[in-house]
């Protein structure tokens, strides 16, 4: 067999902090031939990105590459000058970042920022490397490409943007691209688009890449081989196919596992009982224009009701709405029969105690400057009136139950805290008030997978033991099936179906559930092909919703 | 002629830069670290390393030179011992800091810079200098001695007088003990000034960044138009009106002093808190505590100013020096802190003249020097404690 493109070979890694070195990657090998794509796996912290840097020959600051080589097409990355990596990077070896609205210069075009690369390393000059462009953004098959490129990056969408941003990276025709995580931050629909692109045109130009992320649904669509990181150790690499089917380590198993939570169906609502929150026929908008029409469902007692929808279509705005942070234009929310106040500076102390809110992200969520205790506390001394001791057993109590150490955590600031254990902060304050009913806004997607799942079984656990009814916000059609009792299903600020969750998993479907049900990838390698072949290519994602 | 030779000087400076990489990549085996040297940087280190090498040679100049005294090599020698000295200090008082004291500022002064260092010697020494300075100047500030004119130093040789180790001025008061007691007044006066511009702007900025809407708009209207009008002027203008009021006592002129500066500048402070808030008040957790139906004040001064409290104190320090450099030009142009009272601007203006016998008198000259070395002395201390702050607010490392 000949020499692989890129061998990497004991890379170690190490980061600075408070004065040491510290080691992040501990020795990991990776051999990727030309036109083969690797898939990095693992949680955040795993190294994911570190090492899909490394394979540049680049660290971020305040980290170094210890020992170990990385060697690409018989150069050593690691060792090489600067002016040889400045020949090589952009030129043979390529990246593409995770937010491509991030990495774009707002200030130009997409076109100039395309030609770029050609340019600087002499492929070719300005006018071919244009029309070059115009024929990947075709082949990528963003609208118009004739003129799409003329366009600055904040008029276009955030898949159109990611797709030219691999059609940058394609600029010099690179041995070797990385993907850094390209479609996480992308809705379901638009992400098969941008998953069908980057493997079509990876296939045409024979192009190896080294694709990280953290769903393994993508990774079984577009790797060939899938390697699984936990903490900067591989735990295994095998092709996609065995890996998928039989892992042989515990971690990758458990990896595979989560998705199968999934918790037992609630008897029926009894007809007739007042619901505790229903939202009557809320019409809401920002400034002049509308972006609610119309919405009404009912939450019931010791019930989750999902609301779904990818983003802009009137999710959390329908919980600013219950929570009165922004009063609807027309129509009205109940609690428990009562109508309440549409602006929150109404309500008195109780209304607002009725409905908690837990929100996105974790660290904008909780005040960086408070400790945990008085972050869980003032809640307790504001609505129970509770001082002291008492305050202090209340508190305690709470933090049992989010299951974190009471006299470990008390004194901790925020920033002390990983991502999960701050959402679950988030949970004890909302629970603080002994509310009936707290909003979810989309609590577990900026968590890992693993982390997720015990936040998801958390609330299932809480809700049994209190009776308290969710109203879970989220994009995830995975995160639906496991948690909620209904589903209700939004697109551009319009109820589009709601019911049970038994009815809505189950066909027939209006045509748009039934697009956001099958755009979500499952774990079957060939689950993209059938789909295509299905749908078509023309007909996937945007051009899909667009059609409806 | 001097174009002509800056360009020569230019060019064997490039000849230098490449002979020293090419030496360095050839002497070291090419080491990465003149590997990949761009040009520029070895261009760098040949010009840091002529200007050292230039430093070195002024500084071993004779300071006599057949009788005359070359005052340029004598104030550069005054430089050069000042940093060096300063430094040294800087260095003891960190290092007896970071074995003194409680486990918290060990650790402080442990992973304090030397820069931010001086700047807290500086202050502290500042500070304990204004607050005794009854006790530790030898004279009173208004007191007139025998005679005037004495030259520092205390080299009666000179023209000075050992009991006046920094002089006197033209109706001979003790230039030191003036010195002492402008700490006081300067210093205390601008720290006064700028906590009420902190209350003032800082409280409305706030207020601005939480309510939004016209009161917002209000506010803001009305300090772009105060900020429209140069500050020095407008503060000039507002003084003179406020001595017609003031009647005959002086220390009414200094309180009408205080409020104007102190309502100029709240318009910064303003800009800035209304801005921090405005990045705050989007936050999860304000939002939070609204639907909580927290009051105002409780979201303004528990939730809100606990995490402003970096750029705001930053910009506390930054104030201080604009606060305490304009009551400097408004002494220093007659209008400020009235005489007899000793003040570091004034002291500037009146001794002014003196620096004309730099060229054949530099120790003549040292003298309106003193005062604006105090100002600007302080003035470095604070920017480097302020810096300081910055840097570990922004949770940068290294």
């Amino acid at each position: 067999m000949s020499e692989p493109l890129l061998k990497v070979r004991g890379l170690k890694i190490e980061g600075r902090s408070d004065e040491t070195w510290n080691p992040i990657i501990n020795g990991v090998d990776m051999d990727l031939n030309k036109g083969e794509v690797i898939g990095l796996i693992g949680e955040s912290g795993a190294g994911k990105s570190t090492i899909g840097l490394a394979s540049m020959g680049f660290t971020r600051d305040g980290v170094r590459i210890s020992e170990g080589s990385v060697v690409f097409d018989g150069v050593d990355l690691v060792t090489a000058s600067a002016a040889d990596k400045r020949a090589l990077l952009g030129k043979r070896i390529a990246y593409v970042a995770q937010s491509a609205a991030a990495s774009f210069n707002p200030a130009h075009k997409l076109i100039d920022q395309h030609t770029e690369g050609p340019v600087q390393h002499s492929v070719s000059n300005k006018a071919e490397s244009q029309e070059d462009g115009i024929e990947l953004y075709r082949r990528l098959r963003l609208p118009n490409p004739e003129e799409i490129g003329f366009r600055y990056p904040h008029q276009v969408s955030g898949g159109q943007l990611q797709r030219a941003m691999t059609a940058m990276a394609m600029a010099c025709r690179p041995d070797l691209i990385i993907f850094d995580e390209p479609t996480t931050a992308l809705d379901v629909t638009t992400q098969i688009e941008v998953l069908a692109s980057i493997r079509d045109i990876v296939e045409q130009f024979d192009t190896a890449a080294i694709y990280i992320t953290h769903d393994l649904a993508v990774v079984a669509q577009m790797a060939d081989k899938i390697k699984v990181l936990l903490k900067g150790d591989e735990v295994e690499e095998a092709d996609t196919r065995t890996m998928l089917a039989n892992p042989t380590q515990d971690y990758t198993k458990s990896l595979w596992a989560v998705r199968s939570f999934e918790r037992p169906a609630k008897p029926s609502v009894v007809t007739g009982s007042t619901p505790i929150v229903s939202v009557k026929n809320v019409t809401a908008a920002y400034g002049t224009v509308d972006v609610l029409h119309d919405v009404s469902f009912d939450i019931h007692a010791g019930r989750t009701v999902a609301v779904v929808g990818e983003s802009g279509s009137g999710k959390s705005t329908t919980a600013r709405c219950i929570t009165g942070l922004l009063p609807p234009r027309k129509g009205y929310i109940e609690f428990e029969g009562v109508q309440m106040p549409l602006d929150y500076r109404r309500r008195d102390k109780n209304q607002l105690r009725q409905a908690q809110m837990i929100y996105q992200m974790a660290d904008t969520a909780l005040n960086p400057r408070k400790t945990i205790g008085e972050t869980i506390g003032r809640p307790v001394e504001f609505y129970l009136g509770l001082k002291g001791k008492e305050k202090r057993a209340k508190v305690d109590a709470l933090l049992d139950e989010i299951e974190l150490e009471p006299t470990e955590y008390f004194n901790r600031l925020p920033s002390e805290l990983s991502g999960g254990q701050k959402q679950r902060i988030g949970i004890a304050r909302a629970l603080a008030a002994e509310p009936k009913f707290i909003i979810c806004d989309e609590v577990t997607s900026a968590l890992d997978q693993l982390v997720a799942e015990g936040i998801l079984k958390l609330l299932a656990k809480l809700q049994d033991q209190l009776g308290l009814s969710y109203m879970f916000i989220t994009h995830d059609l995975a995160t639906v099936k496991s948690i909620s009792d209904e589903v209700v299903v939004m697109k551009d600020g319009v109820v589009v179906e709601q019911g049970e969750k038994a009815d809505m998993f189950t066909p027939p479907h209006h045509p748009y559930t039934d697009l956001l049900l099958s755009s979500v990838p499952e774990m079957d390698p060939d689950w993209l092909d059938n789909l295509l072949e299905q749908r078509g290519v023309d007909n996937i994602g945007d051009a899909a919703v667009d059609k409806m | 002629m001097t174009l002509l030779y800056l360009a020569l000087f230019a060019a064997v400076l490039f000849g230098v830069a490449y002979v020293f990489r090419l030496v360095g990549r050839s002497a070291t085996g090419n080491a990465p670290f003149f590997r990949d040297m761009p040009f520029g940087v070895a261009y760098g280190y040949m010009l840091a390393a002529f200007l050292l090498l230039f430093g070195i040679y002024y500084y071993l100049k004779p300071v006599d030179l057949e009788g005359v005294p070359q005052a340029g090599v004598m104030f550069f020698r005054w430089a050069v011992q000042g940093f060096i000295m300063f430094a040294a200090a800087a260095f003891v008082f960190r290092l007896i800091f970071r074995n003194v004291g409680t486990e918290g500022t060990k650790k402080l002064f442990r992973s304090m810079p030397l820069t931010a260092a001086f700047g807290v010697m500086i202050i502290i020494a500042y500070a304990f200098v204004s607050i005794f300075a009854g006790l530790i100047a030898p004279y009173g500030q208004e007191e007139i001695l025998g005679a005037a004119n004495i030259v520092p130093g205390g080299n009666p040789a000179m023209g000075g007088n050992p009991e006046y180790p920094l002089g006197t001025d033209q109706i001979g008061r003790d230039i030191l003990s003036r010195l002492i007691y402008g700490a006081q007044n300067t210093v205390g006066i601008a720290f006064v000034t700028t906590c009420l511009a902190f209350f003032i702007g800082g409280s409305l900025g706030f207020l601005a960044a939480t309510l939004g809407g016209w009161l917002d708009q209000l506010l803001s209207r009305a300090v772009d138009a105060l900020m429209a009008i140069p500050a020095l002027i407008f503060a000039l203008l507002l003084i003179t009106i406020a001595t017609a009021w003031a009647g005959s006592a002086s220390w009414q002129v200094t309180i009408y002093m205080i409020f104007i500066i102190a309502i100029i500048d709240s318009t910064r402070v303003f800009r800035l808190s209304r801005a921090v808030g405005l990045n705050i008040v989007v936050m999860d957790y304000i939002e939070a505590a609204k639907l909580r139906g927290e009051g105002l004040g409780y979201l303004v001064f528990r939730e809100m100013l606990p995490n402003a409290y970096a750029p705001l104190l930053a910009e506390f320090g930054l104030r201080f020096c604009f606060v305490f450099l304009t009551i400097a030009s408004l002494s220093f142009l007659g209008v400020g802190i009235q005489p007899p009272l000793a003040d570091w601007g004034t002291m500037v203006r009146d001794l002014s003249q003196f620096i004309n016998f730099a060229a054949f008198a530099p120790n003549v000259a040292v003298a309106p020097l003193l005062a604006a070395g105090a100002i600007a002395l302080l003035t470095v201390g604070v920017n480097f404690v302020v810096d300081w702050m910055l840097h570990k607010s922004s949770g940068l490392k290294e």
